[in-house]
This record gives C-alpha cells, structure tokens and sequence, in this order.
C-alpha cells in the first residue's frame, strides 16, 4: 500500500516599513503594519480559512482515512494572533480531529540553521513552546525554512529529540535513488529523513494553472514502482486560493483526492506516522545544504550574493551579544528581522527585482535593511556599552543576574552567624560575662 | 542625415549621440550614411560616413574655377561635389547673404540668430537633397533634433522620400511643460513631427511627450534609446587625485530648474547631517547656481558643498574617478547620457525616476525627483554600506558595457526597413 504524506508551510513575515537613514537612532519601530495586516488577511480570507475548512470537511467525509501536516512559523502565527485569530481556531480544530499534524520549525523562519547553531537552537525551542501554548501540541517532525538541509542541521535536529526532519529531493544529491522511500539522517540512524517528490509537488504548487485531473494524478502514484512506498508532497499553503484562485478549481482537486486514494488503494499519513511505522531504507548524506527553492534547489535565493551575505553577517553578527539580554522588544525586533524572506528580497537571481518583494529593487532592500540594523546597532550598544567585549560580559551578567541569589545567601549566612554569636553571648552570660570580647572578632571572620 | 553636431565639436549631448546612430548604422553593414553638418571643420572623424558642410554648400551659381574651390574648402569638400552640388541650385537666392563661392555661413552653434540660420539650413538642404537624389540616390531621411526638422521637411518635399525624425529632446521637456503652442521651438518640433513617416524619440518617457503632448499618432512613435561609447583606455587608466577618504557625491551638469539641483541639494545636505565624512561636489553652471550657492550657505553647510563651475573634455571623466555616488534628479530627462558614463567609471548613480535612461537601466538607485527622502537614503546607503556600493559598481559596470552603439544601430536600421516595407 503506497502512502501519501500532505504537507503544508504557512509563513508570512513580518514586512518592513521605508526605514530612512534619518530613522537610525529616532525610530525603533521597524514595520508596515498597513500591509502586513492587508496581505494577511486578504490571504487568510482568500486561501488560509477556506483551505483549512477544506481540510476539515475531507477529514471528516473521508472518516478520518485523510490525513494531512501543517507548518506554522512562528511569526506567522504572531500575525495571526494580531489580525485574524479565527484561523487559528481553524487549525485548533484541525488538530482536535488526530488527522493533522503540526511540525516545527524555526521562530522566524530564518536561516539561522546555516549561520548561527546557537540561535537556531533557541528558535527551535521557541517555537516548540509556542506550539505547545498555542495548540497542546508536541510536534515531532521538523521541518526547516524553505526545506534547507544538510548533514549538520540533520545532527543538530537529531540532538533536539526530533523524530524526523523533510526536504527537498533534488536530484543532485539523490542521483539514481527515489525520493519515495524513508531514509534516515547520517547523524542518527533513528531519526527519518524524507525527500519531497519535486515533480509531484510542482505539478501542483507551480503547474495547477495548465490543468491537472485529481484521478490522473493518484494515477501517477499508483502506477509507480510498487516498492516506492511513500509519497511526500509539499507545497506553501497559499497554494489553495491565494496562487491558484478558486475559480482554478484547485479546492475541488484536492477534495477528489481521497476519493481517488481509496480506489487506487492509496492512504494518506502525516510525517509522525511515517517514522513511526516504515522503516528507513538507507542513511542519505547530504554535504552541500540544498532547499526547494527555483532550479537550482540551493540555498543561492537567500545567500546568492554579496549583498545578501553582508545583510546576513551583519544581523548575526549581533546575536551572540543579543542573546544575553534581557530586553524583551529588543529580542522581539531580532526575531522578526531574521525571516529569511528579508534576504530573499535582496536577490538577484532573476535581475534587480524580485516578485512579491515590496521593495523596488534589490539593492533598496538592502538599503532599509541596513538601516534598521544600523538602528538595532545602537539600540544594543545603549544596553550593554561597545568598551566590553561578550567574553567579559558574560561572567558580568552572570554576576548581576545572580546578585539577588548571592546577596540572599550572604545573608541567610549572616544570620545564621548572628544566631550562633547571640546563644554563645547567652552561653557565654551564665559563667561569667569577662570573655565575650575575645570571640567577636572570631565570628566576624566566619561571616566574610 | 542632418544633424548640428559631430565631435569632437561638441557643445552638448547631440554630437555624441548623432555620432553613435551613424557609426551603429553603418556597422551593420546595411547602410551607408551622408551627413550634412550646418559648418564642418575639416577636422571631424569621418572615416565611416561621409560629411556634407551646408557652408560648402552653393545656393548662388558662382564662376571660379577648380583651384580657388580647392584653396578655399579643399579640406572640407573635394571640390567636384561643390560642382555637382552647383548644378542642383534650384532657385534664385541671390537676395540673401553669400560669400565668394555662393555659400551661406553658418556658425554651426547656437547663436542669436538661431532661427534664421535653421530656416538658411533648410534652403541649403533643398540643393544636398536634389544632388544625392541625382547621384547616388537614397532611401530614408533622417532629421535629428528640431535645428534640423525643417530642413528633413524640405528634404521630403523635394524627393518624396520618408522622413524620420530623432527626438532627443522637446521643448515641453525645457521648459517644464510651460511652453504654449506659440513657442517658436515648439512649433518647428510639431511641424516637424506632423511631417514625419517614424518618430524615434530617445525614451518611452519622451515618446509619452510627444504622444500625449504633441497630438501624435502613437503607431509611428518608437523608443530609440541611446547607448554610450566605451571608455578609452586613457580615461580608464587615469588615476584618481584624491587628496581626502572622505566620500564624495557629485553633482553634474547643468545647473538649472530642469536638472533638479534643488532637490539635490536638498537631499544632500539631509545626508550630510548624518555623515559627517561626507563632502558634495556640484559641477557645472547654469542660471539657479547662484541661487545654489546662496541656499547651501543658509543650510551652514559652505565648508563641505564645493561648485567646481563648467568641467569641459578629461576634467568631466576626473570628477567621476574621484567621485562614490553621481545623482542626477532631473525633472525631465529625455535620455540623459551622463549615469551611463559615471557608471562606465564605476560609480554607483541615483537617477529620478523621470529620465529617460532609467528605463535601460536597472543597476541604479531610482527615485521620484521630488522625494528628496529617498534621494538621501540612497546617498547614505552608498557612502555607509561598503558592500553595496561595490556591488552596484560592479553590476553597474555589467550593465552599461551591454548597453553598446552596435545594438542601437541594428535597431534604427530594422526600424526603417519596416518603414519603407522592407521586412
């Protein structure tokens, strides 16, 4: 029986607002609020609650055999919560059914797996704990922005308790192997790795327009190699609606899929019951980080050039000091400023302008990027002053976040000593009161 | 062709881009050009086309013999065409002011007398149209710019042949749109364009003016960009003085209400509030540049805004080695030559998003003449960020060597074949 794994990433960033160079330093607030609240919500009306009801109404008429995965980035689900929280209810209900998966992935849908090992782990657990907040839910399988990955992000990910990590299945890094089996990570041989089918998943999330039939599309499936088991399809969500507009008859194509599944004797499965229950083939390695993005399935949309590279060293190049504060907007600001989406605007892959990109051209994203993190430069140096390098600044933090507990200590010893002076003045009265003079300075010793 | 200029006298944008279409024209090997020139100095490059002086040219039948002919203009004429071009005088002009060959002067700039020596142009034109037609024959007649649009006319008129016209720049474009129909320029222009079989305007921008503003039919409208020559070596090669790190905006051309320089020194002196390592440089002059000087001197910013006047030949190319971002935010730039060649030096440029070659270029900071905001986000960002700046000036660069004389002349040679039913 051949299985069919859905799955769905739903990411928006938070878009940036014309931030002047006259801004730096005067203006610490960095976004469009006016058209990250019209694209979501134009979006979540368009495609996000119709899509998701979609899913609903097919779990249910097909009696839970339908089974589907979502990924929610965090900052997605921040704008959410701001704009449109009935979609959330949406996928609560989702996830109430047991035919929905929600995976993990990175708090900001950065590119923090590549650069910065530290950062990415602490997105990961933000995102966990958000997940959990949000939903009660304990996500088991990974999935990291725009499908990036490579050998060191799978270890990173296995040493995080993930059950399971998807990507992309190029075919450079595959060659003559299917991407239609489990594999597992060369980290961990416990840990699943899945490939996405990239014929099957463009067929649908760039080729719907030029006319797919659902029947002939489980077709395809069942008619493949009957040892390939596992079908993993994947696609942005907006693919339902906002890409492919109803009138396309995309919500009517994936209705008919369970239909056609059940004939064709084809189940559908989230991720976490796939590594739960088919054992992995072989271990692939994959040296060179590759993603699902364009031809070339590499990492060249986000850090394809050089300004590109600069935008991206300079923002990290504040996180190591970053993390030791305490500033809740200022770590809030950080966050949102790493969406890799920010970086994806400055490419210039396909010339100077870059579709969806709110900016002009390339080279303006840069320019208001950088000044905000000019901006977010100063704001940080306010916090902690430039003199201190972060080696010594750790241990001094330390000390300052610890002084209510060492303070405490002292004193508790203190008392204690006071005490112990006090019974031996009382002990000390009932002989004779002539020594006492000679033990003080002995129990002001023991306090220091 | 009839055209004013021809390097290297050169006293504007005209020259160069006459000389470009030519040479692009006759390297596809395809055409071959006769260009008639108000006063050749016998100097000009003409290795590839050949020059017609309208102050060779008879408009009054003289008797001299060949060898006063070949003293007085052997080194502009060889003076069997003086006598051929003597046997298509068609009329009599005795009445008007010769010389001892029967030639009518002209200073081949623009002087006072501007339209009389257009109107002398367009009588001379009659007798050059008459003798090619006669010779050696030919099949389109292209005018560039107005000076020469009654002589194209005229042309026409005497042969039946189409006539294209080049717009390089319209007079709405100088005068911010204030000009009224009884403008003299303005009416040779629409004459001018009212008489043309193709209109080649050097953007879509200035195709939209004479579209929108000069009643014209667009379906004989066409966009003709302009390239820029390569660099020469020796200008490549020169070294940059520079005798501070500071970074420096420059500022050139001239200083009037069509180029903008307000909203430049607007937008520069918002740029250099915030760096302080910054100086600008304003070359060129014009009429507003006193007005300039006085508005920089209020702003308290006289000790960094230098006015270098008019830069004439190799200073132009100097300025730009020294120069870390060009800006031209001119209100109305039909093409505007001068980001390509900045960029050719490897200077990053802003251009208004209303200059004509904004539309061939994308390597560029763009922005609206008017929003000095970004005019001076775009300076800072070039004088702050090291890595954008040396990646627009390596993509710039890119951009502008593809930008070649060759592809345009292809382009003016397909046009007129679709003209004359060709392809």
């Amino acid at each position: 029986m051949k299985t069919v794994c859905l799955l769905f990433e739903i990411h928006q960033p938070f878009r940036l607002k014309k931030y002047r160079f006259y801004d730096i330093g005067a203006d610490h607030y960095y976004y469009d609020d006016y058209a990250n609240e019209e694209i979501l919500k134009r979006l979540a009306y368009q495609s996000y609650i119709p899509a998701a009801k979609m899913l609903l109404e097919m779990i249910e008429s097909s009696e839970k055999k339908f089974k589907v995965a979502l990924s929610i980035s965090g900052v997605a689900m921040e704008q959410f919560e701001m704009y449109c929280p009935e979609f959330l209810d949406c996928v609560r209900e989702l996830v109430a059914t047991g035919c929905c998966e929600l995976c993990c992935e990175t708090y900001s849908h950065s590119l923090s797996s590549l650069v910065d090992p530290e950062d990415f782990k602490y997105q990961v657990e933000l995102q966990k704990k958000i997940i959990n907040d949000t939903f009660q839910y304990d996500s088991k399988t990974f999935v990291n922005t725009g499908f990036i990955y490579n050998d060191e992000i799978g270890a990173e990910i296995a040493a995080m308790g993930f059950k399971g990590v998807v990507t992309e299945g190029t075919r450079h890094v595959l060659g003559w192997k299917s991407p239609n089996y489990v594999y597992s990570t060369a980290a961990k041989q416990d840990v699943g790795l899945m490939f996405r089918n990239t014929k099957l998943s463009e067929d649908i999330c760039l080729n719907f327009q030029y006319g797919l039939d659902a029947g002939q599309y489980m077709g395809w499936i069942a008619d493949s190699p009957a040892e390939e088991k596992v079908y993993l399809i994947a696609m942005n969500f907006d693919v339902i609606g906002g890409m492919n507009p109803e009138s396309s008859g995309i919500f009517n194509f994936f209705k008919a899929l369970p239909y056609f599944a059940e004939q064709k004797d084809i189940r559908f499965a989230t991720p976490a019951e796939c590594w739960e229950n088919i054992p992995p083939i072989a271990v692939a390695n994959v040296g060179h980080p590759i993603s699902w993005d364009g031809y070339d399935k590499d990492v060249s949309a986000w850090m394809g050039n050089d300004l590109q590279n600069e935008a991206i060293r300079a923002i990290y190049s504040i996180s190591e000091r970053l993390h030791m504060s305490n500033n809740e907007i200022l770590r809030q600001d950080f966050a949102y400023l790493l969406s890799a989406d920010h970086f994806k605007f400055m490419s210039t892959k396909m010339g100077a302008y870059v579709p969806f990109s709110p900016y002009d051209s390339s080279f303006d994203a840069f320019t208001n990027y950088m000044n905000i993190v000019s901006d977010m430069e100063i704001r940080l140096k306010q916090e902690f002053p430039e003199e201190v390098e972060n080696e010594e600044l750790n241990p001094l933090l330390k000390q300052i976040n610890e002084q209510g507990k060492v303070i405490e200590k002292l004193q508790a010893q203190l008392e204690k000593a006071e005490k112990k002076l006090d019974e031996k003045k009382a002990a000390a009265k009932k002989p004779a009161a002539k020594k006492p003079a000679a033990k003080k300075p002995a129990a002001k010793k023991e306090e220091k | 062709m009839f055209g004013w200029e021809w390097p290297p006298h050169i006293l504007g944008g005209l020259g160069p881009a006459s000389f470009g279409i030519v040479r692009g024209v006759v390297n596809t090997g395809e055409c071959d050009v006769t260009f008639v020139l108000p006063k050749p100095q016998g100097d000009e490059i003409k290795d590839f086309v050949h020059i017609i002086g309208a102050s060779n040219t008879p408009v009054v039948w003289k008797d001299v013999d060949w060898d006063y002919v070949q003293k007085r203009q052997g080194h502009v004429m060889d003076p069997q065409e003086y006598y051929d071009l003597r046997n298509c005088i068609y009329a009599d002009f005795s009445n008007l002011y010769t010389n001892d060959l029967g030639c009518i002067e002209f200073s081949g700039k623009y002087p006072k007398n501007l339209l009389e020596e257009i109107n002398n142009y367009s009588i001379v034109a009659g007798v050059i149209a008459r003798k090619e037609l006669q010779h050696d024959g030919f099949d389109v007649i292209h005018a560039h710019d107005w000076l020469t649009y009654p002589a194209g006319i005229h042309a026409k008129q005497v042969t039946g042949k189409p006539l294209v016209i080049h717009v390089h720049a319209t007079q709405f474009d100088r005068t911010r749109g204030m000009c009224d129909a009884n403008d003299p320029t303005f009416k040779i222009e629409l004459d001018g364009m009212n008489n043309a079989d193709q209109i080649q305007c050097v953007s879509e921008l200035t195709r939209q003016t004479v579209i929108n503003h000069y009643h014209q039919d667009p379906a004989k409208c066409i966009a003709m960009h302009n390239a820029v020559e390569p660099m020469s070596q020796e200008v490549l090669d020169m070294e940059a003085k520079r005798g501070t790190d500071e970074k420096v905006i420059t500022f050139l051309g001239r200083i009037t209400a069509q180029k903008g320089c307000e909203y430049f020194v607007e937008a520069a002196s918002r740029c250099l509030q915030k760096a302080p390592n910054a100086r600008v440089v304003m070359a060129g002059n014009g009429d507003l540049m006193e007005q300039m000087i006085h508005l920089v001197a209020q702003k308290g910013l006289a000790d960094r805004f230098h006015f270098t006047g008019f830069l004439r030949g190799k200073q132009v190319y100097e300025m730009f080695k020294v120069s870390d971002v060009y800006v031209m935010p001119s209100v109305s730039e039909p093409f505007g030559i001068s980001p390509l060649e900045a960029m050719q030096c490897g200077v990053p440029s802003i251009i208004s998003k209303q200059s004509g070659c904004g539309e061939i270029l994308d390597y560029c900071f763009k922005c609206d003449y008017w929003d000095i905001d970004a005019m001076a986000d775009a300076m800072y960002a070039l004088i702050t960020y090291p890595k954008l700046h040396k990646f627009m000036q390596e993509m710039g660069r890119n951009e502008v060597n593809q930008i070649t004389w060759e592809k345009v002349g292809r382009r003016v040679v397909d046009a007129y074949k679709r003209l004359l039913g060709w392809s």
